[in-house]
Order: C-alpha cells, then structure tokens, then sequence
C-alpha cells in the first residue's frame, strides 16, 4: 500500500450547494459533496448496487439519492440505507481555510 | 426529562402508533405498554391463515420481545388495566401495580359481541379475536366432531374455512337470507354460498338462535322454530363491541366508542384513543387500514409534528378463504337516483356490480374476478367522473395493454411467476418480504423488494398480491396522501398554498408547510421545484432540485454515460443537418446511433465531460435540446400529410412543425408528447398522444390524454376546430391546463381520467375567455422557457465548467 496522500483539490464554492463534482483519479472517481449545512463529503463515485454515479445524484441532509435506482446512499458512512445493503468506500476529506483537501 | 407515554391496549393499532411514533421522534418518550394478552403484539388478521394451518404463531408475531427492549419500551404484558385516574394521571393495573403518564394512548380494541342467549356461557362457546380462540378452536377440532359458527359475515366464513380445513363438520347460522350481508349483495352472496357448499360447508339462512344447549360442555344449538343441531364448539361472529369500560369507568365521554376529535384526542386533551375501541365522527372501523392511518395522526400528534388530521377513511374488504376471489368496497345499495353497471357469467362464477352516484363509484361488489378492484377503490376514493369510461368500466383494464403483464389472476401465479418485469421480483419474492417484515403498504413493498418501484406497471398485480397475503386494501387514501415522508400534505395543498402564500423558493415552501427535513429528500424536491416554476414562471428554478437528466440535459444511460437527441422539428430533417449529425458522431466518437421511436436521431454513450462541447458543434449547426430526457414536451410525430401523400387532407408536417416551435422547451408535470395525422388513418398514431391532432376534409379534430408507454390509453376528442389558429390555441390552453392543474408525475392519461373530461371541455371548449386566459399565460410561461439548455451550458460557458471533474490526481 501506497502512503495515504493529503491533496488539494480546489475551493468550496466550485461545487454547488446541495451537489457535487468529481475528482478524477486513476482508480475511477470521487465525488465530493456539499451539504446544505455546508458539510462535505468525499466517497467512491460508484454506487454499491450497479455502480451508478452517485454524484450525479439528488443531495438532501448527509444523503445522496442514487440516479440510476434511487437508493439512498448515507455520506458518512457510505453504506445504502433502509432496506438495501451496501456500502461504497468514503474518504477523509478536510476544509482548511478556504480549500478543500483530499486524503487518499 | 422525557415526558412518560403509556399505551393501554397491545395491539395492532397501539403498536403501530408506537412505530410510527418512533419514526418520527425516537427519543421523545418514554414509552410503557399495557397488555391484557400474554404476547408480544401480533397479526390478528392472520387468526385466520393461524386457524386453517397456513400459518404458525411465529410467522405472525409483528413486534418480538426484542424489539421492545430494543426501543426501550417497558412492555407490560399479561395484565389488564383496571382503572384510569386522570386526576394523578395514573393507570392502575389489575394486580394493583400503578403506572404514571404525560399522555395516555387508549388502544384496546374491541370484544366479540357474544349473544345474550341461555348457555352462552357454557364450555366451548367463544368469539374469535384471540390466540387463544384459536387454540381452543384447533383443540376442540382434535377432540370434537361438530362446528357452529354463528354470524355469516367476514369473520364467520373464515373461522369456519379454518375449522372445515381442521377437519371439523360446520354448518354457519345467519340471521338474513344474504351471507356477508354488509359486504354483498344477494347474488354475489349466492355464488360465494354456493362455492362454499361445494367445498362442504353446510348453511342455516334466515334462522334465530335461541338457546345453547348443555350440561358443562355445549351439546347442541336450538332455533326459534325448535329446530336443534348437535354442537360441541360454538363460535359467536356476530360483530364486535368496541372495548370502552375502561374509559368509560374513568369519565371519558363514549359513545359506541370512545369518542375523538380529528387529532385522535378524547374530551381529555392528554388522553389520545386509536383503533376499534374509536368513534370518530360518528363511525367506528373495524379493518385496520382505516386503523393505520389513525395512528399515523397520532404519532405525528404526540411529536409535536405538522398539523396533520384525521378525516375518516372509505374502506374496501376481502375474504381471505382460499380459492374465493372476492371485493367489496363502499356503499353497493342503489338508491333511487344511483346507476348500477352489472355483469354476470354465473357459470364462470363470475359477478361485478358498480354502483354509480352522478357517474362516480360509489360501491362495488366483485366475485371470481377481482383484479380491477384496487382500480375501482381508487376511483372510489378519488371520485373520478366516470362518465366516458361506462362504456369499458367492467371490462378488465388489463386487457387494455398492461404491457408485458396482460392476463395474469394473480392468486393463481406460482411463485416463481415475474411479477416485476423491471427488476425481476416474483411473486414469492414479495409474499416471502410482506410475511418476513410485516410489510402493509404498497411503499413498503416497493421500498423493500423494489416491485413496481420502477415503471409500476405492475402496481396493480403487487396490490393484488398484497391484499391476498394480509387481507385487505391497505393503501392510505390518496386524494390525502401526502407528497412524500418529509410532509403531511398532499400535492393538492402543496400546489395551492405556493400560489396563494406566493411561496417561490424551497425553503419558503418547506418554512410555510413545516416540512419535516429543511432539506426535503429526492421525491419532493423536484416536486415543489416544478409546482413553483410553474406558478412563477421565469423567477425561481433550482438545478439541485432537478432530477439529473434536467440538470445534464441528457439521458443517464446504465454505465453513467449520456445519450444526446437534438430536436428535429416535427420529424423534418436536412442533408446538412444529416452531415452535422454524422461529423459530431465521428468527431465525438459516439458509439451509437439510433433513429428513436419519436421520429429523431439520438447518439448514446456521450461522457458526460463531452457534452458541453458536442452541444456547441450541434447549435453550430443550427440544433437545439429535444428534451428527450425531461418532464417537458419531447416530440411532435407527424405524418406527410397533404404535401405529398394522396389521402391527405391538410398539411400535417408544417402543422406539426408549428406545433413544435409554439410548445419546445415547456416543463410539465410529466412528459408529454404530440402529434398531427394528416387523416383518419392516423399514420402519426395521434390517437395516442397526450395532445393529437388528426386532420379531417373539414379541418382538425383534437385529442387529448392518451400515451402509448406502460398502460395504453387511446385519447379523449376534445372538439373540433376549423383553422390552424384554432389547432394552436387550444393546444396552447390545454397544455397549460395541464401544467397548472396536475399533479407532478402524472401523465395527462391519468390526469384526465381523474379530473374528468367534462371539467377539461367546460374550461377550454365550452368558455373562450378561459381558454384564451389559459392560452396567454402559457406564452407567458414559454417566455422564460425558450431557451436553450444546450446554448447555456455549451462549451466556453461557465455552466459548462460543472460537466468537468473539479481535479485530476
Ligand atoms: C430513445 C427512445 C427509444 C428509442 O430508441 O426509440 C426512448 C427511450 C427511453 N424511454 Fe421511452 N423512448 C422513446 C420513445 C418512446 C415512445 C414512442 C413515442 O414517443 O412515440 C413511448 C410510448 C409512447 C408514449 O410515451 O406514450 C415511450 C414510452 C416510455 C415510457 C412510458 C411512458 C408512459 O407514460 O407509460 C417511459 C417511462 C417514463 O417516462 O416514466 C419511457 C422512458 C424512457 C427512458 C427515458 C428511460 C429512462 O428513464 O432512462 C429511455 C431513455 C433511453 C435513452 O437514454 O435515451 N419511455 N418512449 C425513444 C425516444 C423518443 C424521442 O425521440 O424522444
Ligand atoms: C380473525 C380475524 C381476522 C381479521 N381479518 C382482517 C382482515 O383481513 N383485514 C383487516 O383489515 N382486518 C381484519 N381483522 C380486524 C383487525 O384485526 C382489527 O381491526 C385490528 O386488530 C384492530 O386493532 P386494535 O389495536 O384496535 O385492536 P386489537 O388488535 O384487538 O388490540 C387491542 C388490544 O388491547 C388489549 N386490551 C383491551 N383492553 C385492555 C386493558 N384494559 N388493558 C390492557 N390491554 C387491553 C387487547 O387484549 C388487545 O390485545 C381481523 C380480525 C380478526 C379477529
Ligand atoms: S428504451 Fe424504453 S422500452 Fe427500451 S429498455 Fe429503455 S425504457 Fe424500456
Ligand atoms: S446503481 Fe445506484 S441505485 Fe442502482
């Protein structure tokens, strides 16, 4: 295993309120969330049921409703809620001043 | 401190309070329940299943001792309530132990009404509510030879099903010549008396029980007329008493039952009641849908949550004896004035009655076929004018194209029968879900197996399912229902208070209405987004609130990719605009290109990174958005019409053409789709169509509310007009119509059919100032909506820099 890596990867007002953007990596993407109480998240952007993409999805409290089949993925935790199971890997993700830093 | 909620009564309707209130406010309360039975709380519905040997006492236990402990619920079980002093707010129970309350919840249900005859009270005579009913019952069928049931109604059917099927000998006794005579009519009665007796039950109509007769144990059954029968288990299932002595003895006022307010509150404001032991409004229930939406009230009450109230419910019935196919719901007596629709096939055994009040349904009895009833109670509870549907009414909807699910009975489908064609759920699939979760509604159904949670042309058969597993139509009263888990009010209230409250962004709305997450969740969202952009056009829209095809202005395909369909103005297309199609497809490396069933070309597998930059090379070429991904107008279909086919009568291409340009870019309530057919033989499949035109010598007939898709639906006409004007601002006015009326996610199939088309004639046809007004304020709306998305998000715009990954690693 590779050292874990901090990175910045850019400013909260890039991603918009209740959404998402990417970060690209070499092992497939990570969306990076913005709650509407201005938390964020950063998990796998791959849905654990058919690997949809759950930044694309609707944000609502530390949610995130799935586009392809509208699970609801927690964005804390990662893991699918209510009766579905599954859980999609998370990251650390950290606001320091103005910019937002990524641990790998 | 928490404040102390105590439950007197552990049953269906207390604990499903507890369980919606625990939703809700987990941690409000600290909750003790009082139970007369020595159980945790189960399905009493499923006595019966339990009786006939379908089911054990495990399969039907709702709430394990478990889950009590698990939510910290003190669980007093196998003691009564004496008394209630509501001066110490204090319950005591029968062995003197005392229980102090905030707030009381009474749940006791109610007690078999047993006769007031000599012997009713010798060994072997019971009722039929209890666990121990039922053992007793399965006792006596092992020692015993012969069964009476006296009552013929729901639940003296069903015991004698379990009692015949424990290999007893039992013959029913009823008072009235008609059995089930508050859920059928006679002829249905005769054919479910007749379907029983060939199953080997015996029957006494019309006949008074006048005496039990025996030493210790019962021996025999006298009637009126001196008639006696031999008997050595008599089951009372003649009604039920609503259980109140408790509340009475503590001064609360009772009528047949505890009376309440529509906050479920008795005349002492602490004290809230739920259940059969209720009076409300003057009716008491005793099914537990009704039951269930009470302590949905309740729990919202008891949090402090919102305003909901309870109004009354209507109710539907089954009988849940195998092989017996039976509906009833509502009032199925005509009175004078009442229309009665019928259909018989007594050799199929097969019977529908419908009972229509100013052409709405206001009862129905089915018998041997009953997949429509869900269809009807829902009619029932929406009052939908039935006026145009008569024709059709009885005969199954399902003939009329469900697609892919056709003729199905569902009682006879194996269980490894598809149920669901879009996520492969069978049938025993959902039965395994519903007896394993205590599932009850349609939502929890769906939200548990996903069947009919996608395209829900399977809503029906699930229904279906449903009801034979538990019993019942379980469905919440939809007119009431409400948009989704963060609120209490229907779209109806919704739609109404962001017009007249002028409420224009989310938070507004969520403020006003005490929406229950600031957030709102994936279904109300894009709901509220739609109700405001259509009651303001051009002043609030919120991209995050939009599903995300409208924000990336493209269909998410399966592998997160996109599909891209440029509009083509009523199916018209250039070599030049062929040419530019053909080098975005070459440039962009598009994997496929496919001529779409609405007459365009759609290129798949776009990454969503490329899409600002192919949608600036398609508005190069003179190219907007189709729309082919929204809840907006998609297509105009058209035919060759006059231009160059020999039978056309006008020209249904430039009419079409027209068409498009007057309505692209309009957001709707769902997808809506046109199309002009240049004759009769309707070559643009017009007929079909949520607004059609078929062209005719004379000038052009107008359809409305028809779509091809999951359920067909052929069109309404709505009139006929003479000039091209005409076509435009009928059209113009019904869409807006549409727009401003429905309910978000509802096609104009279904819109029409509950509105009815007689409304829609009198706004558009019937009042020229209302169909101009209406006509006006769509060109209002299309003012702010004419744009095209492409153009704003096209490569070099700032929009454009979202569709990018916000960094590489
Ligand atoms: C592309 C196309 C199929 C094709 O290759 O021909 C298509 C593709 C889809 N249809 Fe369709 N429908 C297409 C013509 C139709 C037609 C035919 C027509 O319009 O004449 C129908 C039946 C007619 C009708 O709508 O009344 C049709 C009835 C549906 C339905 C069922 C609608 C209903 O009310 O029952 C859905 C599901 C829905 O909308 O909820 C649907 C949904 C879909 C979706 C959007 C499913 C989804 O949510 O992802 C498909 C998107 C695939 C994609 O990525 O583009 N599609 N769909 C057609 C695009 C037409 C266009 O140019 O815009
Ligand atoms: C055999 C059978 C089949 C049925 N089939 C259907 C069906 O198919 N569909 C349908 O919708 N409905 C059906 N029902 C009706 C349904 O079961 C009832 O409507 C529902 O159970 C009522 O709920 P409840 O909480 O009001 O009463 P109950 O479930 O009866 O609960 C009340 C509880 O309170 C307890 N209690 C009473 N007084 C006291 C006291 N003083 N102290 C402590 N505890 C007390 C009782 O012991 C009982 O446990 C059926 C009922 C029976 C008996
Ligand atoms: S294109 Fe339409 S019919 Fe074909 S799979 Fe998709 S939704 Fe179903
Ligand atoms: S891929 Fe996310 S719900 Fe199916």
């Amino acid at each position: 295993m590779n050292q874990p890596k901090r990175i910045e990867i850019g400013k909260p007002s890039q991603i918009p309120l209740r959404g998402s953007r990417t970060v690209s990596t070499d092992e497939g993407d990570i969306a990076i969330f913005r709650t509407a109480e201005e938390t964020f998240f950063a998990v796998k952007d791959s849905c654990p049921h058919r690997q949809g993409p759950l930044s694309q999805g609707i944000v609502h409290g530390n949610r995130v409703t799935c586009p392809l089949h509208n699970w609801v993925i927690d964005l804390e935790s990662g893991e699918a809620t209510g009766p579905d199971k599954g859980c999609t890997p998370t990251y650390q993700i950290e606001l320091e001043g103005d910019l937002l830093y990524l641990t790998q | 401190m928490r404040e102390k909620l105590v439950v007197i009564g552990n049953g269906m309707a207390g604990m499903r309070t507890v369980e919606e209130l625990l939703k809700v406010a987990p941690q409000q309360y600290e909750i003790t329940v009082i139970g007369d039975e020595p159980h945790p709380n189960y399905n009493r519905i499923m006595l019966s299943p339990l009786l006939a040997g379908d089911k054990q006492f495990d399969d039907i236990i709702l709430n394990t001792p478990e889950w009590y402990s698990k939510h910290n619920i003190n669980l007093l079980a196998g003691t009564p309530a004496a008394s209630i002093h509501r001066g110490r707010r204090e319950v005591t129970l029968a062995d003197q132990r005392t229980v102090h309350y905030d707030r009381l919840l009474l749940a006791t249900g109610s007690l078999p009404f047993i006769l007031p005859i000599p012997g009713n009270d010798l060994e072997g005579v019971i009722g039929f509510r209890t666990l121990e009913d039922v053992e007793s019952m399965i006792n006596a069928a092992q020692n015993h030879k012969h069964a009476v049931i006296i009552g013929g109604g729901l639940l003296g059917l069903e015991a004698a099903n379990g009692l015949k099927r424990q290999g007893m000998s039992v013959t029913v006794v009823h008072i009235s010549s008609v059995m089930m005579n508050q859920q059928l009519d006679d002829a249905a009665s005769q054919l479910l008396k007749r379907k029983l007796e060939d199953d080997g039950l015996k029957f006494l109509l019309e006949a008074e029980t006048e005496a039990i007769l025996g030493k210790q144990r019962v021996e025999a059954v006298r009637f009126k007329d001196g008639l006696e029968i031999p008997a050595d288990l008599v089951v009372m299932a003649v009604g039920i008493r609503p259980s109140i002595d408790l509340a009475k003895s503590s001064g609360l006022y009772c009528n047949r039952g505890v009376v309440v307010s529509d906050t479920m509150q008795s005349y002492d404001p602490k004290i809230y009641a739920v259940g059969e032991c209720v009076e409300h409004r003057g009716t008491t229930y005793g099914l537990v849908a009704p039951l269930f939406e009470q302590a949905k009230v309740v729990a919202n009450h008891l949090a402090q949550y919102g305003i909901g109230i309870y109004s009354g419910s209507v109710t539907s019935t089954k009988l849940k004896v195998t092989g017996v196919d039976l509906f009833s719901a509502g009032n199925f007596r005509e009175e004078e004035g009442d229309d009665v629709l019928l259909y018989q096939d007594p050799n199929r055994g097969i019977y529908k009655k419908l009972v229509l009040a100013n052409n709405r349904i206001k009862g129905a009895v089915l018998y041997g076929d009953t997949i429509d009833g869900a269809r009807y109670f829902q009619m029932m509870r929406d009052s939908t004018d039935v006026t145009e549907l008569r024709d059709s009414l009885l005969f199954r909807q399902a003939h009329l194209g469900d697609s892919g699910h056709g003729d199905l009975q569902v009682m006879s489908l194996p269980d490894n029968a598809e149920v669901c064609g879009c996520n492969g759920v069978c049938k025993g699939d959902i039965t395994q879900a519903i007896h394993k979760n205590n599932l009850f509604t349609l939502d929890e159904v769906r939200s548990h197996t996903k069947a009919s949670a996608s395209c829900g042309s399977c809503t029906a058969l699930v229904e279906q399912i449903l009801a034979s597993t538990v019993g019942e139509g379980y469905e919440e009263t939809p007119n009431q229902k409400p948009v989704c888990g963060c609120t209490t009010f229907p779209h109806d209230q919704v739609q109404k208070a962001i017009k007249t409250l002028e409420l224009k962004s989310h938070d507004a709305v969520f403020h006003a209405l005490e929406w229950k997450n600031s957030d709102g969740c994936h279904i109300c969202r894009p709901a509220v987004n739609y109700y405001i952009l259509a009651a303001w056009p051009g002043e609030y829209d919120d991209p995050q609130s939009r599903f995300v095809n409208e924000r990336a202005h493209g269909n998410i395909q399966k592998d997160g990719s996109y599909s891209v369909v440029p509009r083509m103005w009523g199916g018209l297309t250039t070599p030049d605009e062929l040419r530019a199609i053909a080098d975005v497809a070459d440039k962009f490396k598009v994997p496929e290109v496919k001529v779409t069933g609405g007459q365009r070309i759609d290129l798949f597998g776009i990454q969503k990174e490329d899409l600002p930059a192919l949608w600036s090379d398609l508005n190069e070429a003179g190219f907007v958005s189709g729309h082919a991904y929204g809840k907006a107008m998609r297509t105009v279909k058209t035919c060759v019409g006059s231009q160059w086919c020999r039978f056309g009568t006008q020209d249904s291409t430039g009419l079409g053409v027209k068409l498009e340009q007057l309505t692209w870019g309009s957001w709707m309530p769902h997808k809506f789709k046109l199309a002009v057919s240049g004759c009769p033989r309707n070559c643009a499949e017009a007929t079909i169509k949520d607004f059609g035109v078929v062209c005719v010598d004379s000038g052009y007939e107008l359809h409305i509310g028809g779509n091809g898709g999951i359920k067909v639906r052929v069109t309404d006409l709505l009139t006929k007009v003479d000039s091209e004007e005409e076509v435009m601002e009928y059209c113009a006015a019904f869409t807006q119509f549409y727009r401003e009326d429905a309910y978000y996610l509802e096609r104009t199939a279904p819109w029409v059919e509950r509105v009815g088309l007689h409304l829609i004639k009198e706004k558009i046809v019937e009042n020229e100032t209302l169909r101009k007004e209406l006509a006006e304020r769509f060109a209002i709306s299309q003012q702010s909506a004419q744009i095209d998305p492409w153009e704003q998000h096209a490569a070099g715009t700032e929009a454009a820099q979202t569709f990018m990954p916000m960094a590489s690693l």
